[in-house]
């Protein structure tokens, strides 16, 4: 197991059996569409190696043609390489088949978590100042009627959060109130999930439609209360402070 | 008879007036001509009021969008092309080496033949755009009609500077070099006013900036000043010296591949060279100009910066990574093979080196690809605890996207910097310590670009995008800018241990560059539907609704069979107007005559082309 083609073949499954098996031990098991696409990236990485030159090609790609044409292909190795041809097309035909039957599990989808807000929300600037008093109150309000869902450390582990999926938002992880202006969170508290707009399909979101329930100086403070309190700050175009 | 009644009621109606006097006549025509007048009026009134005609069966938004695309693509390359072509005529001239002068009249020819091209398909998108979309022509005309003129003008200057150079080449030597060198300049000067013109128009739609006041030229220079436009010039400017120096790649690729004997080998080899290299050049700089296009958008409206970034399109900004990945790993690819081939015994000394860079630059593609959301199963997305993955979701935010990207530029520049290094041993003195110090600041600017990129998931967005995304770039930057010269500086007086050896490349090397050409390609196309897709149901954002049946963004799978075939037909223009720029080559190679011998470099005279060139073999 010396050969470049050897070793193509030992890094892949060492790359799967990390991604798939020895990463889930410290964190959450990985979606096979990004198992595929790490995979796919290491395979390039030895055909570019590989390749680079023609020794190393002839050693990548003799084996190949060997077993392809058979040459000098005799007792085991024969038989083995017929076993390939025999159990590549039935593995081949097995993945088609487990992907085109019939299943009651929904399709992937790649649901568009951030949709543009409508119009009118745009540019709007939180009209109360941040005072300690107004983060005060916001927090206050927050520990109301957000954190049964996003919790009371801001993040989206409050004790009803285990009855959604998808799972209320945590507001402590950089890649989500941080990377939207004030007027964004605005909109999504005011309007809530039924108010999301068509290219945010298939929908999935409980956040209720707060605007029937708190005025809108609620909701400003509630969003300063959000940011102070999970240690984030909202998407300007100017430095505060 | 019923007009003949008319008419005997309308001299009733004049009694007064004589019809044997001038201006009874006039009087008398005037009354009859009067309702034919009203008819016409009631006809033009009709046309003015249609606002979109449809061509059936095809759609006219699908009809636009191909020809607009192939339109503006045929332009990149005819407004990149002069660029380094002119450049390589002045390295020509100051090197006194004809090779570049050769290459340069070479780029120029390529360039003469997809100059009428493009302007066929402007002239087609022009009554396409005037007949399908009446109501927006009008008012763009309304707005624009002064930067019309201007366009016109520019465009006759341009096309006659063209013919004067092209056609002048041969008789422009000697004395008169500088003259044509002239001429190169203003080539230039005319064809980024032909660029930025119409791109005032396109910007305008997306960030429009509306005066109703003033006379048709302040209306015209305040639409033109609008927040994207500048952005988009410089973008698109680089991105045009990338496409045209990618496309020169492949065509010098392919000419290689049918290449009869060792001497054409040997030019187009060089060729390849020379286009991958002005393709990794510009495309060294784009990721920044792209990043501060993308700012202003954001800036200019957080709905159209959402749309891009985080909304529908967002998946599309996947689609660009992979793309931009394949070109970089294409052109390193290159650099590598060149390596290779063309410094004989030099494999294994590299090997190592390109091996550490492959894995940096694949790790980087691997984050830069990595979406924010996931696409899961619901059950993956139950044991994630969403879209989001824990761990792996910090490389879908910008901070990550900015530092790779960063990285992979580090990575490209420093496989080309020891592409120019191979085969030669420094002399100088101070050569060790430069060496080290070289070293030293690039580990070091690694390094900085990634505690930057880490630190900015711990700042306010603004401080990020302000300051830490802006050192970043101006690391990489001053990283580029002193190891260039000192390079160049050590090289002047290193001695060649091996002789740098041309037209041995592998037929690979030739698809590699083919392959460059294709992606740069499906890139503009790309990133051209998403900026005019993010002004979603607009035709000028915020000003004129799209009330067309096409009011609506096609599906991202749609889209790209539309990308795909717009590459498709770009590639098969590009191949026939190639085809026939080159018809004439064989019909001047007769058997009897022998090709002139190229001019010996001079003593002393160092090739200005980083790599060398073929006459360093001489």
């Amino acid at each position: 197991m010396k050969g470049p083609l050897a070793k193509t073949a030992i890094l892949l499954v060492g790359m799967y059996v990390f991604l798939k098996f020895i990463l889930p031990l410290f964190t959450a098991p990985l979606p096979a569409s990004l198992i595929f696409l790490y995979l796919a990236l290491t395979f390039a990485s030895a055909m570019i190696f590989y390749t680079m030159s023609g020794g190393s090609l002839d050693e990548f790609m003799g084996p190949v043609g060997r077993f392809l044409t058979g040459s000098g292909q005799a007792g085991v190795a024969g038989t083995a390489r017929v076993l390939v041809f025999v159990l590549f097309p039935l593995l081949v035909g097995w993945q088609t088949y487990t992907k085109l039957a019939p299943s009651d599990l929904p399709p992937a989808e790649n649901r568009t978590i951030h949709p543009a807000p409508p119009g009118e929300f745009v540019g709007l600037a939180n009209p109360y100042p941040r005072t300690p008093e107004n983060i005060m109150m916001g927090k206050g309000l927050y520990a109301a009627f957000c954190s049964p869902c996003h919790g009371a450390n801001f993040d989206g582990k409050g004790p009803a959060a285990v009855g959604f999926n998808p799972p209320p938002a945590n507001f402590s992880d950089p890649g989500t109130i941080a990377q939207l202006q004030e007027s964004y969170l605005f909109w999504r508290i005011k309007k809530g999930g039924v108010g999301l707009p068509v290219e945010a399909m298939p929908w999935k979101s409980a956040m209720p439609r707060w605007e029937v329930e708190l005025p809108d100086e609620w909701i400003w403070k509630i969003i300063m209360g959000e940011y102070d309190g999970a240690g984030q700050s909202p998407r300007t175009w100017e430095e505060e402070e | 008879m019923k007009n003949r009644g008319i008419i005997e009621n309308l001299k009733s109606l004049v009694p007064t007036v004589k019809p044997s006097s001038l201006f009874g006549w006039s009087v008398f025509w005037a009354l009859v001509l009067l309702p034919a007048l009203v008819w016409a009026q009631d006809a033009a009134t009709q046309a003015m009021s249609v606002e979109y005609r449809d061509i059936p069966g095809l759609g006219s938004r699908n009809v636009v969008w191909v020809v607009a695309q192939q339109h503006l693509l045929l332009a990149g390359f005819v407004l990149g092309v002069p660029i380094f072509a002119w450049v390589c005529e002045i390295v020509g001239w100051k090197t006194k080496e004809a090779r570049y002068d050769k290459l340069a009249k070479e780029f120029t020819k390529l360039l003469t033949s997809a100059y009428a091209t493009t302007a066929l398909f402007g002239g087609i998108l022009l009554f396409l755009l005037i007949g399908l979309y009446p109501k927006l022509m009008a008012y763009l005309s309304d707005i624009f009609f002064p930067s019309f003129i201007v366009y016109c003008l520019l465009f006759l200057l341009e096309t006659a500077t063209l013919y004067l150079y092209w056609y002048g080449w041969d008789a422009m030597q000697g004395n008169k070099k500088t003259f044509h060198l002239f001429l190169g300049f203003l080539l230039n000067v005319f064809a980024l006013g032909i660029m930025v013109v119409p791109n005032a128009w396109a910007t305008f739609q997306a960030s429009p900036v509306v005066v109703a006041e003033g006379t048709a030229i302040d209306r015209a220079w305040a639409a033109t000043w609008n927040p994207t436009w500048w952005p988009v010039n410089i973008h698109r400017l680089i991105a045009n010296v990338v496409l045209g120096g990618f496309i020169c790649g492949a065509y010098a690729g392919i000419r290689y591949l049918l290449a009869a004997s060792q001497e054409e080998r040997e030019h187009y080899d060089w060729m390849g060279y020379v286009g991958n290299f002005i393709g990794v050049f510009g495309m060294l700089p784009l990721p920044f100009a792209g990043y501060w296009l993308m700012r202003e958008i954001y800036q200019y409206n957080q709905q159209m910066g959402i749309t891009l970034m985080g909304g529908f399109l967002a998946w599309l900004f996947i689609l660009q990574a992979m793309l931009i990945g394949v070109l970089f790993l294409g052109a390193n690819y290159y650099f590598w093979m060149g390596i290779t081939y063309r410094i004989p015994g030099s494999e294994r000394g590299y090997r190592r080196p390109i091996l550490a860079m492959l894995i940096v630059l694949m790790v980087c593609l691997g984050v830069w690809m990595t979406p924010h959301s996931l696409v899961a199963s619901l059950e993956e997305a139950r044991k994630m605890g969403g879209t989001h993955h824990p761990l792996l979701g910090v490389f879908g935010v910008m901070s990550a996207k900015m530092t790779v990207s960063n990285l992979m530029i580090l990575v490209t520049f420093m496989s080309f910097i020891m592409y120019w290094r191979a085969g030669k041993q420094e002399t100088a003195g101070w050569a060790k310590i430069a060496k080290s110090v070289m070293g030293a600041l690039l580990v070091l600017a690694g390094i900085a670009v990634i505690v930057l990129g880490v630190w900015g998931y711990f700042v306010p967005a603004i401080i990020r995008i302000n300051y830490f995304s802006v050192a970043q770039v101006l690391i990489v930057l001053f990283i580029m800018l002193t190891f260039t010269p000192l390079t160049a500086i050590l090289m002047k007086s290193a001695k060649t241990t091996t002789e740098m050896v041309w037209g041995q490349m592998p037929i690979r090397a030739g698809y590699a560059l083919v392959s460059n050409a294709v992606m740069v390609i499906l890139l503009m196309s790309l990133m051209g539907y998403a900026r005019s897709s993010s002004r979603v149901h607009w035709h000028i954002y915020g000003v004129m609704r799209d009330t067309s049946d096409y009011a609506y963004s096609p599906a991202l799978g749609y889209a790209a069979a539309f990308m795909s075939l717009n590459t498709f037909v770009f590639c098969l223009l590009v191949a026939f107007i190639f085809w026939v720029a080159t018809m004439g080559d064989k019909g001047k190679k007769t058997p009897d005559r022998k090709e002139p011998e190229p001019a010996k470099i001079p003593a002393g005279v160092t090739p200005a082309m980083a790599g060398g060139s073929p006459r360093e073999q001489d």
